[in-house]
């Protein structure tokens, strides 16, 4: 059949500059590139080009750029060029349209719309460079008293708080499966989340043993296909975490194709080398909330109430009243991850159709949550969509006690956002485990970049709460009269819980 | 007519702001002096207010009602008095029924009606609620429900007085030279956002808790929400009403020492509880992770007080001023030294509160001396 799918993106290359040394050719996992030795030239191949940047970055002389592909169908403001390309796609091949990284569309993010508030004459700003600046956060159930004795003139603590996760900010790296990762991705979280005292989350393909050291900055996940999960996993790690859903593909498992199960994977994941490994969408032992309740106990059986647990869904219509069954469930952690949350490979109609933007999931848990009283029973973590420090601090505002980051920290190790990861072939070494591309990645220099990152975010969210004179993050969890919306509806505001700026 | 709430916060901001000077004096040995001195020494910081707010609250003052809760009532209109007065006869039994006295050519202004009950709980109606609860529930009540009636003071044998003026006019208004108490809380305003409303005035009140407050808590927000979650309505959104109810909650609720209350309030840095001995270390980690939003950010300096416990408290990095002093029996807290100086110009010893450092004098019945609770 011949295809009527046109390149996407136009490669173009300054002869003049191009030294024909053959770096791009060798650089793109996507054979978009080869030398023509008759003429001495690098020839481009428009259509197998990603727009993943790879070539440019590498090119020694800056002699490539990459452009949209300029010949547009005719304007339709209905039949936008990415539904006429999907129908074509679709027409072609008859299945259902794979793609990578988390929703692109626009609208679904109110990060943008809400503001921060700054301390003006009646209430001083505090300098972060000459007082300190707190930001130390405590992930698990809290109870809603102490109990005290007082013994003679001193008092002798009763209570004895249930396990927590210790976070040097309230930032941890979301979950990314081995597998759909590769093992230097794996190893530089988490030697970022040790050095900087935060945490990572192993997702759903469990843990290689050499990773096992850092288990004391680990979550392990225990997901539908239980992949990578016995006794010594679920041991090593910091907390344990019940994947229930996930904001890419709500509702649905996932496929991790057979040619990404290499030896290493297939050991982690104990499964064959080779086959597929298929995530059912529901968990088969969760069919209820009462199901939950027993899985979370058996796995603090299981870990002799040494950890907490947590339990993550994906941010749907009814998300308050369903972590209102999580924490009365048990869970000590439930983690939210909204509409733009990421994935390795979803389908497309799920990924960009399905689910709601956290900043609601999150102001409707929070408030739930307080209205049944049992808010301090459960620490809350966001995810999806966290692209700043900005978004960090407006996220604690609206009430999260943290978030998990999770495209943040792949663009800060050479992500591009090309949305290709379901293709196997990242050219940044993360989302494939071919050795080929995967020791692009020094898991090193990813560490840097990662703690590098933790602690720019971390810097400016201390700037960002003296400035509002908060010198605790405590303070500012839930204190969402620090924020103000523009450009929201009444209804907007109100399920935020924010006035409008201004008011 | 408008609601307490409403008239609190006019402009319905964020919450009420404004700054101060404060100033308590007690006699640890429960001797009960007259109001010339915490009067004179109030007036002496006249720059810290600016005739929009003062009041006063004197412990010990109405020892013939000793056991029966004090309500002084603030009305705007005669139907909220008819409605409030239902709701008093309907739960309690009154003992006395009173106009505050007060002298009208006192320079305030528009001063509202004032009245007073010396009251009980009916007992066949307390149920399960002891009669603490029961009084906070009422109050509420008339100062939601009624329209134009505020309960400004609630406790036994201890009254708030306290209006639109400067300290010193309100105190002549309330004729406070015909009092005499063991304990006296100053307050004088400079509000930014609520001129005119009597009941916004400090101290704030609920039973026998006084809390007056200088500065503007930043953490409002979350403390008011973390409150919410234990029923407490913050009507009045101020950050008074918010430390009072915090020191309800702490104090009376949940039985937590005052010294350890104080440490909720303005806790340690993570690097001095990194610093200390194990016990400690376990204590104050407890404490910041389960009483985090009770964290009072941002400048603040207060004195609280109760029946026979003084205590004076600065933000954890005292963006506010807070002096403390001795003088035999006596301990003096103030914004400034020289207010102190002005009522004692000779005193045993005057030093300056770190940040986060309560000063809790109780009466020597209870212990034999004015307590310094360091780090
Ligand atoms: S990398 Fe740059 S210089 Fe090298 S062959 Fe490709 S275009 Fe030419
Ligand atoms: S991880 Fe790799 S494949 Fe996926 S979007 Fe980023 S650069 Fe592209």
């Amino acid at each position: 059949m011949k295809s009527f799918l046109e390149s996407e993106f136009t490669v173009v290359r300054d002869e003049e500059r191009c030294i024909r040394c053959k770096v791009c050719v060798n650089q793109c996992a996507y054979e978009t590139h080869c030398y023509d030795a008759e003429d001495d030239r690098i020839l481009s191949k428009d259509e197998n080009c990603v727009n993943c940047h790879r070539c440019v970055i590498f090119c020694p002389t800056h002699a490539i750029r990459i452009e949209q592909n300029v010949t547009g169908y005719t304007q339709n403001s209905n039949w936008s060029r990415e539904a006429i390309v999907a129908l074509k796609k679709q027409a072609e091949y008859g299945g259902i349209l794979i793609t990578g990284m988390g929703c692109d569309k626009p609208n679904f993010t109110y990060w943008d719309r809400l503001l921060l508030d700054a301390s003006q004459v009646t209430n001083p700003s505090i300098d972060p460079l000459r007082e300190p600046m707190e930001i130390k956060t405590f992930l698990g159930s809290k109870p809603d008293r102490i109990e005290l004795e007082e013994v003679d003139d001193d008092v002798v603590l009763q209570t004895k708080l249930s396990p927590q996760l210790v976070c040097e900010a309230p930032i941890l790296f979301s979950a990314l499966s081995y597998g759909a990762v590769s093992f230097n991705v794996h190893t530089a979280l988490a030697k970022a989340a040790t050095e900087f005292g935060t945490y990572m989350n192993t997702g759903e393909g469990g843990l290689d043993e050499r990773l096992y050291k850092y288990g004391d900055h680990i979550i392990v996940q225990v997901a539908s296909g239980r992949f990578g999960v016995h006794p010594g996993y679920l041991d090593v790690g910091a907390a344990v975490e019940i994947k229930i859903g996930q904001g890419a593909k709500p509702g649905i498992g996932g496929h991790l194709p057979g040619e990404k199960v290499t030896e290493d994977i297939s050991r982690t994941r104990m499964i064959p080398v080779g086959t597929d490994a298929l995530s059912p969408a529901p968990q088969h032992d969760i069919y209820s909330i009462e199901d939950l309740r027993q899985l979370i106990y058996a796995l603090k059986e299981a870990t002799d109430y040494t950890k907490p647990i947590s339990v993550k869904i994906a941010a749907v219509h009814n998300s308050a009243a369903i972590a209102s069954g999580m924490v009365r469930a048990g869970a000590d952690i439930i983690a939210i991850d909204g509409v733009r949350g990421a994935t390795g490979s979803a389908p497309k109609v799920i990924r960009d159709n399905v689910g709601i933007p956290i900043e609601l999931a999150l102001a409707s848990v929070d408030q739930r949550l307080r209205d049944e009283g049992i808010r301090n029973h459960a620490s809350v973590i966001v995810a999806g969509g966290i692209k700043s420090s900005a978004d960090v601090i407006k996220a604690i505002a609206l009430g999260a006690d943290a978030v998990y980051v999770g495209t943040a920290a792949l663009v800060a190790m050479g992500c591009t956002l090309c949305q290709k990861c379901h293709t196997g072939k990242c050219p940044w070494g993360i989302a494939t485990s071919d050795p080929w591309l995967t020791k692009r990645l020094n898991p090193d220099i990813a560490t840097r970049r990662l703690t590098n990152l933790l602690r720019a975010w971390s810097l400016e969210i201390k700037e960002m709460m003296g400035g509002m004179g908060i010198n605790a993050v405590e303070s500012l969890r839930g204190n969402r009269m620090r924020l103000r919306g523009v450009g929201l509806t009444d209804t907007e505001l109100k399920i935020l819980g924010v006035k409008m700026a201004g008011d | 007519m408008k609601t307490a709430m409403e008239l609190n916060n006019r402009y319905n901001d964020d919450k009420v702001n404004d700054a101060c000077g404060l100033f308590g004096m007690m006699d640890l040995s429960g001797r009960r002096f007259g109001a010339e001195e915490p009067v004179k020494a109030i007036a002496n910081m006249h720059e810290r207010s600016n005739g929009l707010g003062g009041g006063f609250a004197a412990y010990g003052i109405y020892p013939e009602f000793r056991n029966d809760y004090a309500l002084h009532v603030m009305y705007l209109n005669q139907e909220s008095k008819e409605k409030s007065e239902a709701i008093i006869s309907n739960n309690f039994d009154v003992l006395r029924s009173e106009k505050i006295p007060v002298d009208y050519s006192a320079h305030v202004i528009r001063p509202p009606l004032m009245w007073r009950y010396f009251v009980h709980p009916k007992q066949n109606l307390l149920s399960t609620l002891t009669s603490d609860d029961f009084v906070v529930e009422q109050v509420m009540r008339i100062n939601m429900e009624t329209c134009g009636a505020y309960v400004f003071s609630s406790g036994k044998n201890m009254g708030v007085f306290k209006g639109v003026g400067f300290p010193e006019d309100i105190a002549a208004f309330f004729r406070l030279n015909d009092y005499e108490g063991y304990m006296w809380i100053c307050h004088g305003r400079f509000p930014t956002n609520t001129p005119g409303w009597w009941g916004g005035a400090h101290p704030f009140n609920i039973l026998d808790w006084t809390v007056v407050h200088n500065g503007e808590l930043s953490s409002y927000g979350i403390n008011r929400r973390y409150l919410e979650m234990f029923n407490y309505n913050c009507t009045m959104q101020t950050d008074t009403e918010v430390l009072a109810y915090t020191l309800d909650l702490l104090r009376r609720k949940q039985g937590i020492p005052l010294s350890v209350v104080t440490k909720i309030l303005a806790p340690p840095l993570w690097e001095e509880i990194a610093d200390m001995n194990p016990t400690q270390k376990r204590l104050y980690t407890t404490l910041r992770m389960s009483y985090g939003s009770l964290l009072m950010n941002g400048p603040f300096s207060i004195i609280a007080a109760h029946q026979g416990e003084m205590m004076g408290l600065t933000d954890r990095i005292k963006l506010r001023p807070l002096t403390a002093a001795t003088l035999d029996n006596m301990l003096f807290l103030s914004s400034e030294e020289s207010a102190i100086r002005l009522v004692a110009p000779v005193l045993d010893r005057v030093w300056s509160p770190l940040g986060g450092e309560p000063v809790v004098g109780r009466l020597k019945s209870d212990t034999e001396r004015i307590e310094v609770i360091a780090h």
